[in-house]
């Protein structure tokens, strides 16, 4: 995109139809490091790279818990990410507290598209610069939804945003239509080994990979870099292909397997 | 100089008759401006027992359709009883009023949540704690909405009873009663309810308590309806009346031993 006469702020239109601070704001989000998102038909799994500022920093944090049935990975500007977050879990506890029911994540989403399209149509405030991938569970089952800073939304099997997300897409593409009869942690498998394409440099470790899930049963947590740790470790064991045997590292939900990424993750959040 | 100013805001407040109320900002008589702000109601028209029970395909509520004013039996079509959204059945006892008021409340809330359009809908559990909202805020404020309530509904097979009062205590059971229906029916659900009750069992038990009713509480009437909701909607039935019995010997030839002395 290059700079041109219709760009200044959001409330003009350019000759073609278009809002340019709006997709600038998108630009933003593509800055981001990548997430990933994708579901079946129990759970949903969010997957982000977490990059640190320094050798000496802690790694971003890119995963929020909304509520016990919601959770959103962010890619773009954190601190818009983080306030919107906030935004969310109030709109969660309010209902919450109304009609002691959890909010349902259609609904919550709406909202949040809602209240980004104000950005887009005021000259004093500017678009929120951060997408979010959506991840909940209601009455109608697990959803997947993207949210963008124009005030759109879209509702996904399997999606990806951010840097080099197209390469983590190509993945998921490839792989989407197994996707709804996948276990839980062949779906987190999938996650990571998209994630991995999306990564320019560096290796995929515990550290900088947050894997979160929320399903049919679990609320939103966000695994232990340990267990994250481990699940990477077995994906270099054997090929790019997620095994379609029933070794104990993947194992279902048995009874006697010295599965560890199996055990129940800690409720982190 | 201000002084004066003041002075005259004084005296063009005393001119209107409606000023704004210095602490609640609403419109307000002048000469009540120095007196305490207060709500506290009283009843006007009433209605009494609402009676509630859980059967096997879902829930029963029954009424009548009495609306008192005071002592007095005025209004005799008062439909106590009311459908709310697709899983839900509201009755009411006390100030008829206000119950009129929650419907539209109740409402208001069904259709927005009808408009979202997502196959997502507000339950009776939902509709309940909504109502405890409203119902403790209002109290809260010293403006109560002056009912009890009985909210039965089923949603996803699920059943579900409960009650709200005026005060904002609330509470599920598998039986619920409202007013004098609390002493006169419980105790009779309390021996005779039962768990998966047939249809026909919990009217039965239903129309033996509104008999109960009819004999011991003066502000029912002989006209009432019985309401169900399943899984697959609600229903209410047409009014009808129950049969009494007055034929106790003690009630035939009541003038034998009214011998007078003057």
């Amino acid at each position: 995109m290059f700079r041109n006469q219709y760009d200044t702020d959001v409330t003009t239109w350019s000759p073609a139809g278009r809002l340019f601070q709006v997709e600038y704001a998108m630009e933003a989000v593509k800055q981001g490091s990548a997430a990933v998102g994708l579901r079946s038909k129990t759970h949903v799994v969010l997957v982000c790279v977490g990059k640190a500022n320094s050798e000496f920093s802690s790694h971003q944090k890119k995963i929020f818990k909304v509520d016990d049935h919601i959770g959103v990975a962010i890619a773009g500007l954190t601190a818009d990410g983080r306030v919107l977050s906030l935004h969310m879990r109030s709109e969660c506890i309010h209902y919450k507290f109304l009609y002691d029911s959890p909010l349902p994540v259609g609904r919550l989403v709406v909202q949040l598209a809602d209240k980004a399209q104000v950005c887009t149509q005021r000259s004093w405030t500017r678009p929120y610069g951060v997408g979010l991938l959506v991840a909940g569970l209601d009455e109608t089952g697990p959803h997947l939804y993207q949210n963008c800073p124009s005030g759109n939304y879209f509702e996904y099997q399997a999606f990806a945003i951010g840097a080099r997300s197209q390469a983590a897409k190509t993945y998921l593409e490839r792989k989407f239509e197994t996707f709804p009869e996948c276990s839980r942690n062949e779906l987190i498998r999938h996650g990571i080994i998209s994630v991995k394409e999306a990564l320019a440099e560096g290796k995929l470790n515990g550290s900088n990979c947050n894997v979160a899930v929320v399903g049919i049963g679990e609320a939103f947590n966000t695994l232990d870099s340990k267990t994250v740790q481990q699940i990477i470790d077995s994906l270099e064991d054997r090929a790019d292909e997620p095994p379609v045997d029933v070794a104990p590292v993947e194992g279902e939900q048995g009874a006697v397997q010295d599965d560890t990424d199996q055990a129940a993750a800690p409720m982190e959040t | 100089m201000l002084a004066a100013a003041q002075k005259d805001e004084k005296k063009d407040q005393a001119l209107k008759n409606h000023v704004g109320h210095p602490q609640t900002g609403r419109d307000c008589p002048f000469t009540l401006l120095n007196s305490p702000i207060s709500h506290t109601q009283y009843p006007y028209v009433t209605g009494t027992s609402v009676l509630g029970i859980k059967y096997k395909d879902g829930v029963l509520l029954a009424s009548d359709m009495g609306g008192s004013y005071g002592s007095t039996l005025r209004y005799k079509s008062v439909q106590r009883l009311k459908p709310i959204g697709k899983h839900t059945l509201l009755g009411a006892g006390g100030e008829i009023s206000d119950f009129q008021e929650i419907v539209r409340y109740l409402d208001e809330l069904i259709l927005y949540d009808n408009m979202w359009d997502d196959g997502n809908s507000l339950g009776p559990k939902e509709v309940h704690n909504y109502l405890n909202r409203l119902m403790y805020n209002r109290r809260n404020k010293f403006n109560p909405l002056w009912n009890t309530l009985v909210l039965g509904g089923v949603k996803n097979g699920q059943k579900y009873l409960g009650t709200v009062n005026m005060i904002g205590v609330h509470y599920e059971e598998n039986h619920v009663a409202t007013g004098f229906g609390n002493h006169l029916a419980r105790p009779i659900f309390r021996d005779e309810w039962h768990e998966d009750m047939t249809f026909e069992e919990g009217v039965k038990l239903l129309e033996k308590c509104m008999l109960v009713l009819l004999y011991r509480d003066r502000s029912a009437v002989n006209k009432l309806q019985i309401a169900k909701i399943t899984e697959e909607g609600a229903t209410i039935s047409e009014p009808y009346a129950i049969k009494t019995h007055w034929e106790l010997e003690a009630f035939k030839n009541p003038a034998t031993g009214a011998v007078g002395s003057w």
